[in-house]
């Protein structure tokens, strides 16, 4: 099967600033793929991009066969798209947004009726066919949006941080129906800021920083690649006082690495952490030893950490730090 | 419109009408009857006749354009901002093989409509009350409202498209509306102005309206058929290009 999106040399500039800056992304039919960044890294101007809503400076955009924006119509026939924001009808009932999304892609008014009770089932709204827009809840909503995306039955689907704003319950429904997605075959694209969202259901991830791609792979490659396997958080009040200690005994060198600046990784692999980083009151170890760090801090009752293996939110914070971009 | 890709736009807002159309029609019909009957018979009581006829025989075409005008304005200035700004439907509506092309088509067929329905409440009052001298010449008002109602919704969505609020459109109303309702002939013969005056209200598109309206509601064919006609079809078609190209730069940049 041929790739449903290959994104070559894509450049966008808004005003003098590189906002997309030589981006190339090729995904793989029938699977999840995650597109990670900090804000304003391109997702969303990506994600604009490939559906042909906007054209590139360079580069070139090839959406299930058809060279974009040139052919966006045609490209989207089989498109599924769930924006960030609620798009929904507000005037419409559940299965008014439904026939009337359809309509945009041409069908029928009989064709999307018999595909209804499939998306009310799908997006679990079904005895909700009747219900205004109003009295649906935000999970709801968010479900809706889904089913209203697949009217089309698409190949290729773009999810924009799909739930975002949701209670735990909520997403778990979403996450069980984008599985089911991928279970029936289609390609999804998927933004997020929920690495955890990401490390799920995504077997894909590319994480954008500045308008390019700076790493690619599974959730677990990239784990494994980029970071150490252990994280000890470590935090209270005297966190300060241990921690010059710490470095200040040199026989005992016992993070060894702490000396270099905040954030910035240490070569070394002798003491307890080979990177440390700090961010607010809050002192991060990576190490593939934790028990050593562990047993220091046990003997040290002023302090509180909390030991866990790493996860894509460690590799995320580290390949494109803990600064704010906005 | 070589295709018809515009009118699922057309039929959703369609939809959304009908569930509102008692109220809907109530609202777009109480203002102008209101100043029809109101100035009609009030100040009519007061006035020999205008241009050989009863007051409110002579208002009744003003107010059918001017009503047609409100209709148009109304649709493509709050309800389209709405749908572009707030609900966000054109964008959902993007995401689909449909181009803003379509989107704004149907936007403009669908405020054209509306404003054929404000016509026609319109007609039914100057039927009932008899305010007309020739059946006939009254359901040619019909494509002039039809011209009417495209060239305001085409410069209404120009409108639109560069609006950052709903408060904005106060200035068009202030500028452009309100100017045109007052000088554009709807409550006087254009010949009471000063000619200075005059010559400027000549170029409003109201006016043009109203010149076409008026002498079909009196028993008259109306002269210069062509010259108003295109200048109604310039102003709308110059005023939706505007809003291609303005709606383009500010939803798909």
């Amino acid at each position: 099967m041929t790739s449903p999106l290959i994104l070559r040399g894509l450049c966008k500039s808004y005003g003098g600033a590189r906002v997309v800056d030589g981006l190339d992304l090729e995904l793989e039919p029938g699977r999840c793929h995650g597109l990670l960044g900090p804000n304003g890294a391109g997702k969303t101007t990506t994600l604009r991009l490939a559906l042909g809503l906007i054209g590139a400076d360079a580069g070139t955009v090839d959406l299930l066969g058809y060279p974009m924006p040139e052919q966006a119509a045609l490209a989207r026939r089989k498109v599924g798209v769930v924006p960030q924001i609620d798009s929904l009808d507000p005037d419409f009932t559940v299965r008014e947004n439904l026939l009337t999304y359809g309509r945009y892609f041409g069908m029928k008014g009989r064709e999307i009726e018999a595909r209804i009770p499939y998306l009310l089932e799908f997006s679990g709204l079904a005895g909700k066919a009747d219900a205004p827009i109003n009295n649906l809840s935000g999970g709801m909503k968010r479900r809706l949006t889904l089913a209203r995306a697949l009217v089309n039955d698409p190949d290729l689907i773009f999810l924009d941080e799909p739930t975002t704003g949701l209670d735990p319950q909520a997403r778990h429904l979403i996450w069980q129906g984008l599985r089911r997605l991928i279970g029936q075959g289609k390609t999804l694209l998927l933004t997020t800021h929920f690495m955890d969202e990401a490390e799920r259901l995504c077997d894909v991830i590319s994480v954008l920083d500045q308008g390019r791609v700076i790493v690619r792979g599974s959730p677990r490659e990239l784990i494994r690649q980029h970071i150490e396997p252990h994280v000890v958080e470590i935090f209270g009040d005297g966190l300060n006082e241990w921690k010059t200690c710490a470095i200040s005994d040199p026989a005992a060198q016992r993070l060894s690495t702490l000396s270099s600046p905040a954030g910035g990784g240490g070569a070394g692999g002798e003491g307890f952490c080979r990177r440390c980083e700090t961010a607010g009151e809050t002192l991060f170890c990576y190490t593939d030893t934790p028990e050593i760090v562990v047993a220091e801090l046990e003997a040290q009752p002023g302090l509180r950490y909390l030991h866990r293996p790493a996860n894509l939110e460690d590799v995320f914070l580290k390949l494109t730090g803990r600064d704010l971009r906005d | 419109m070589i295709n018809l890709n515009w009118y699922p736009v057309w039929r959703r807002n369609f939809l959304v009408w009908k569930k509102l159309a008692i109220p809907s029609l109530l609202g777009n019909l109480a203002d102008p009857m209101l100043y029809m009957l109101g100035l009609g018979y009030g100040l009519g009581g007061l006035l020999q006749a205008v241009d050989g006829v009863p007051y409110l025989n002579f208002l009744a075409a003003g107010t059918l354009a001017y009503s047609v005008m409100n209709s148009a304005t109304f649709e493509t200035l709050y309800s389209a901002f709405s749908r572009m700004h707030v609900q966000k439907t054109w964008e959902a509506i993007l995401n689909t093989p449909l181009t803003l092309k379509d989107v704004l088509l149907g936007e403009l067929a669908w405020a054209t409509s509306k404003s054929l329905l404000s016509a026609a409440a319109i007609m039914l009052v100057i039927w009932a009350l008899g305010l007309y001298a020739d059946f006939g010449m009254t359901l040619a008002l019909l494509p002039v409202a039809l011209l009417t109602g495209f060239c305001f919704a085409g410069m209404g969505l120009a409108i639109n498209a560069v609006s950052p609020n709903y408060d904005f459109f106060l200035y068009y109303f202030t500028l452009a509306i309100t100017p045109m309702i007052l000088l554009g002939g709807v409550f006087y013969p254009p010949s009471a102005l000063p000619v200075w005056l005059a010559d400027i209200a000549a170029w409003l598109p109201l006016t043009h309206a109203i010149e076409l309206a008026r002498p079909l509601v009196l028993g008259r064919i109306p002269s210069d058929i062509l010259l108003h006609g295109l200048a109604l079809i310039g102003y709308g078609l110059v005023g939706f290009s505007a809003a291609l190209v303005l709606t383009q730069r500010r939803l798909l940049k």
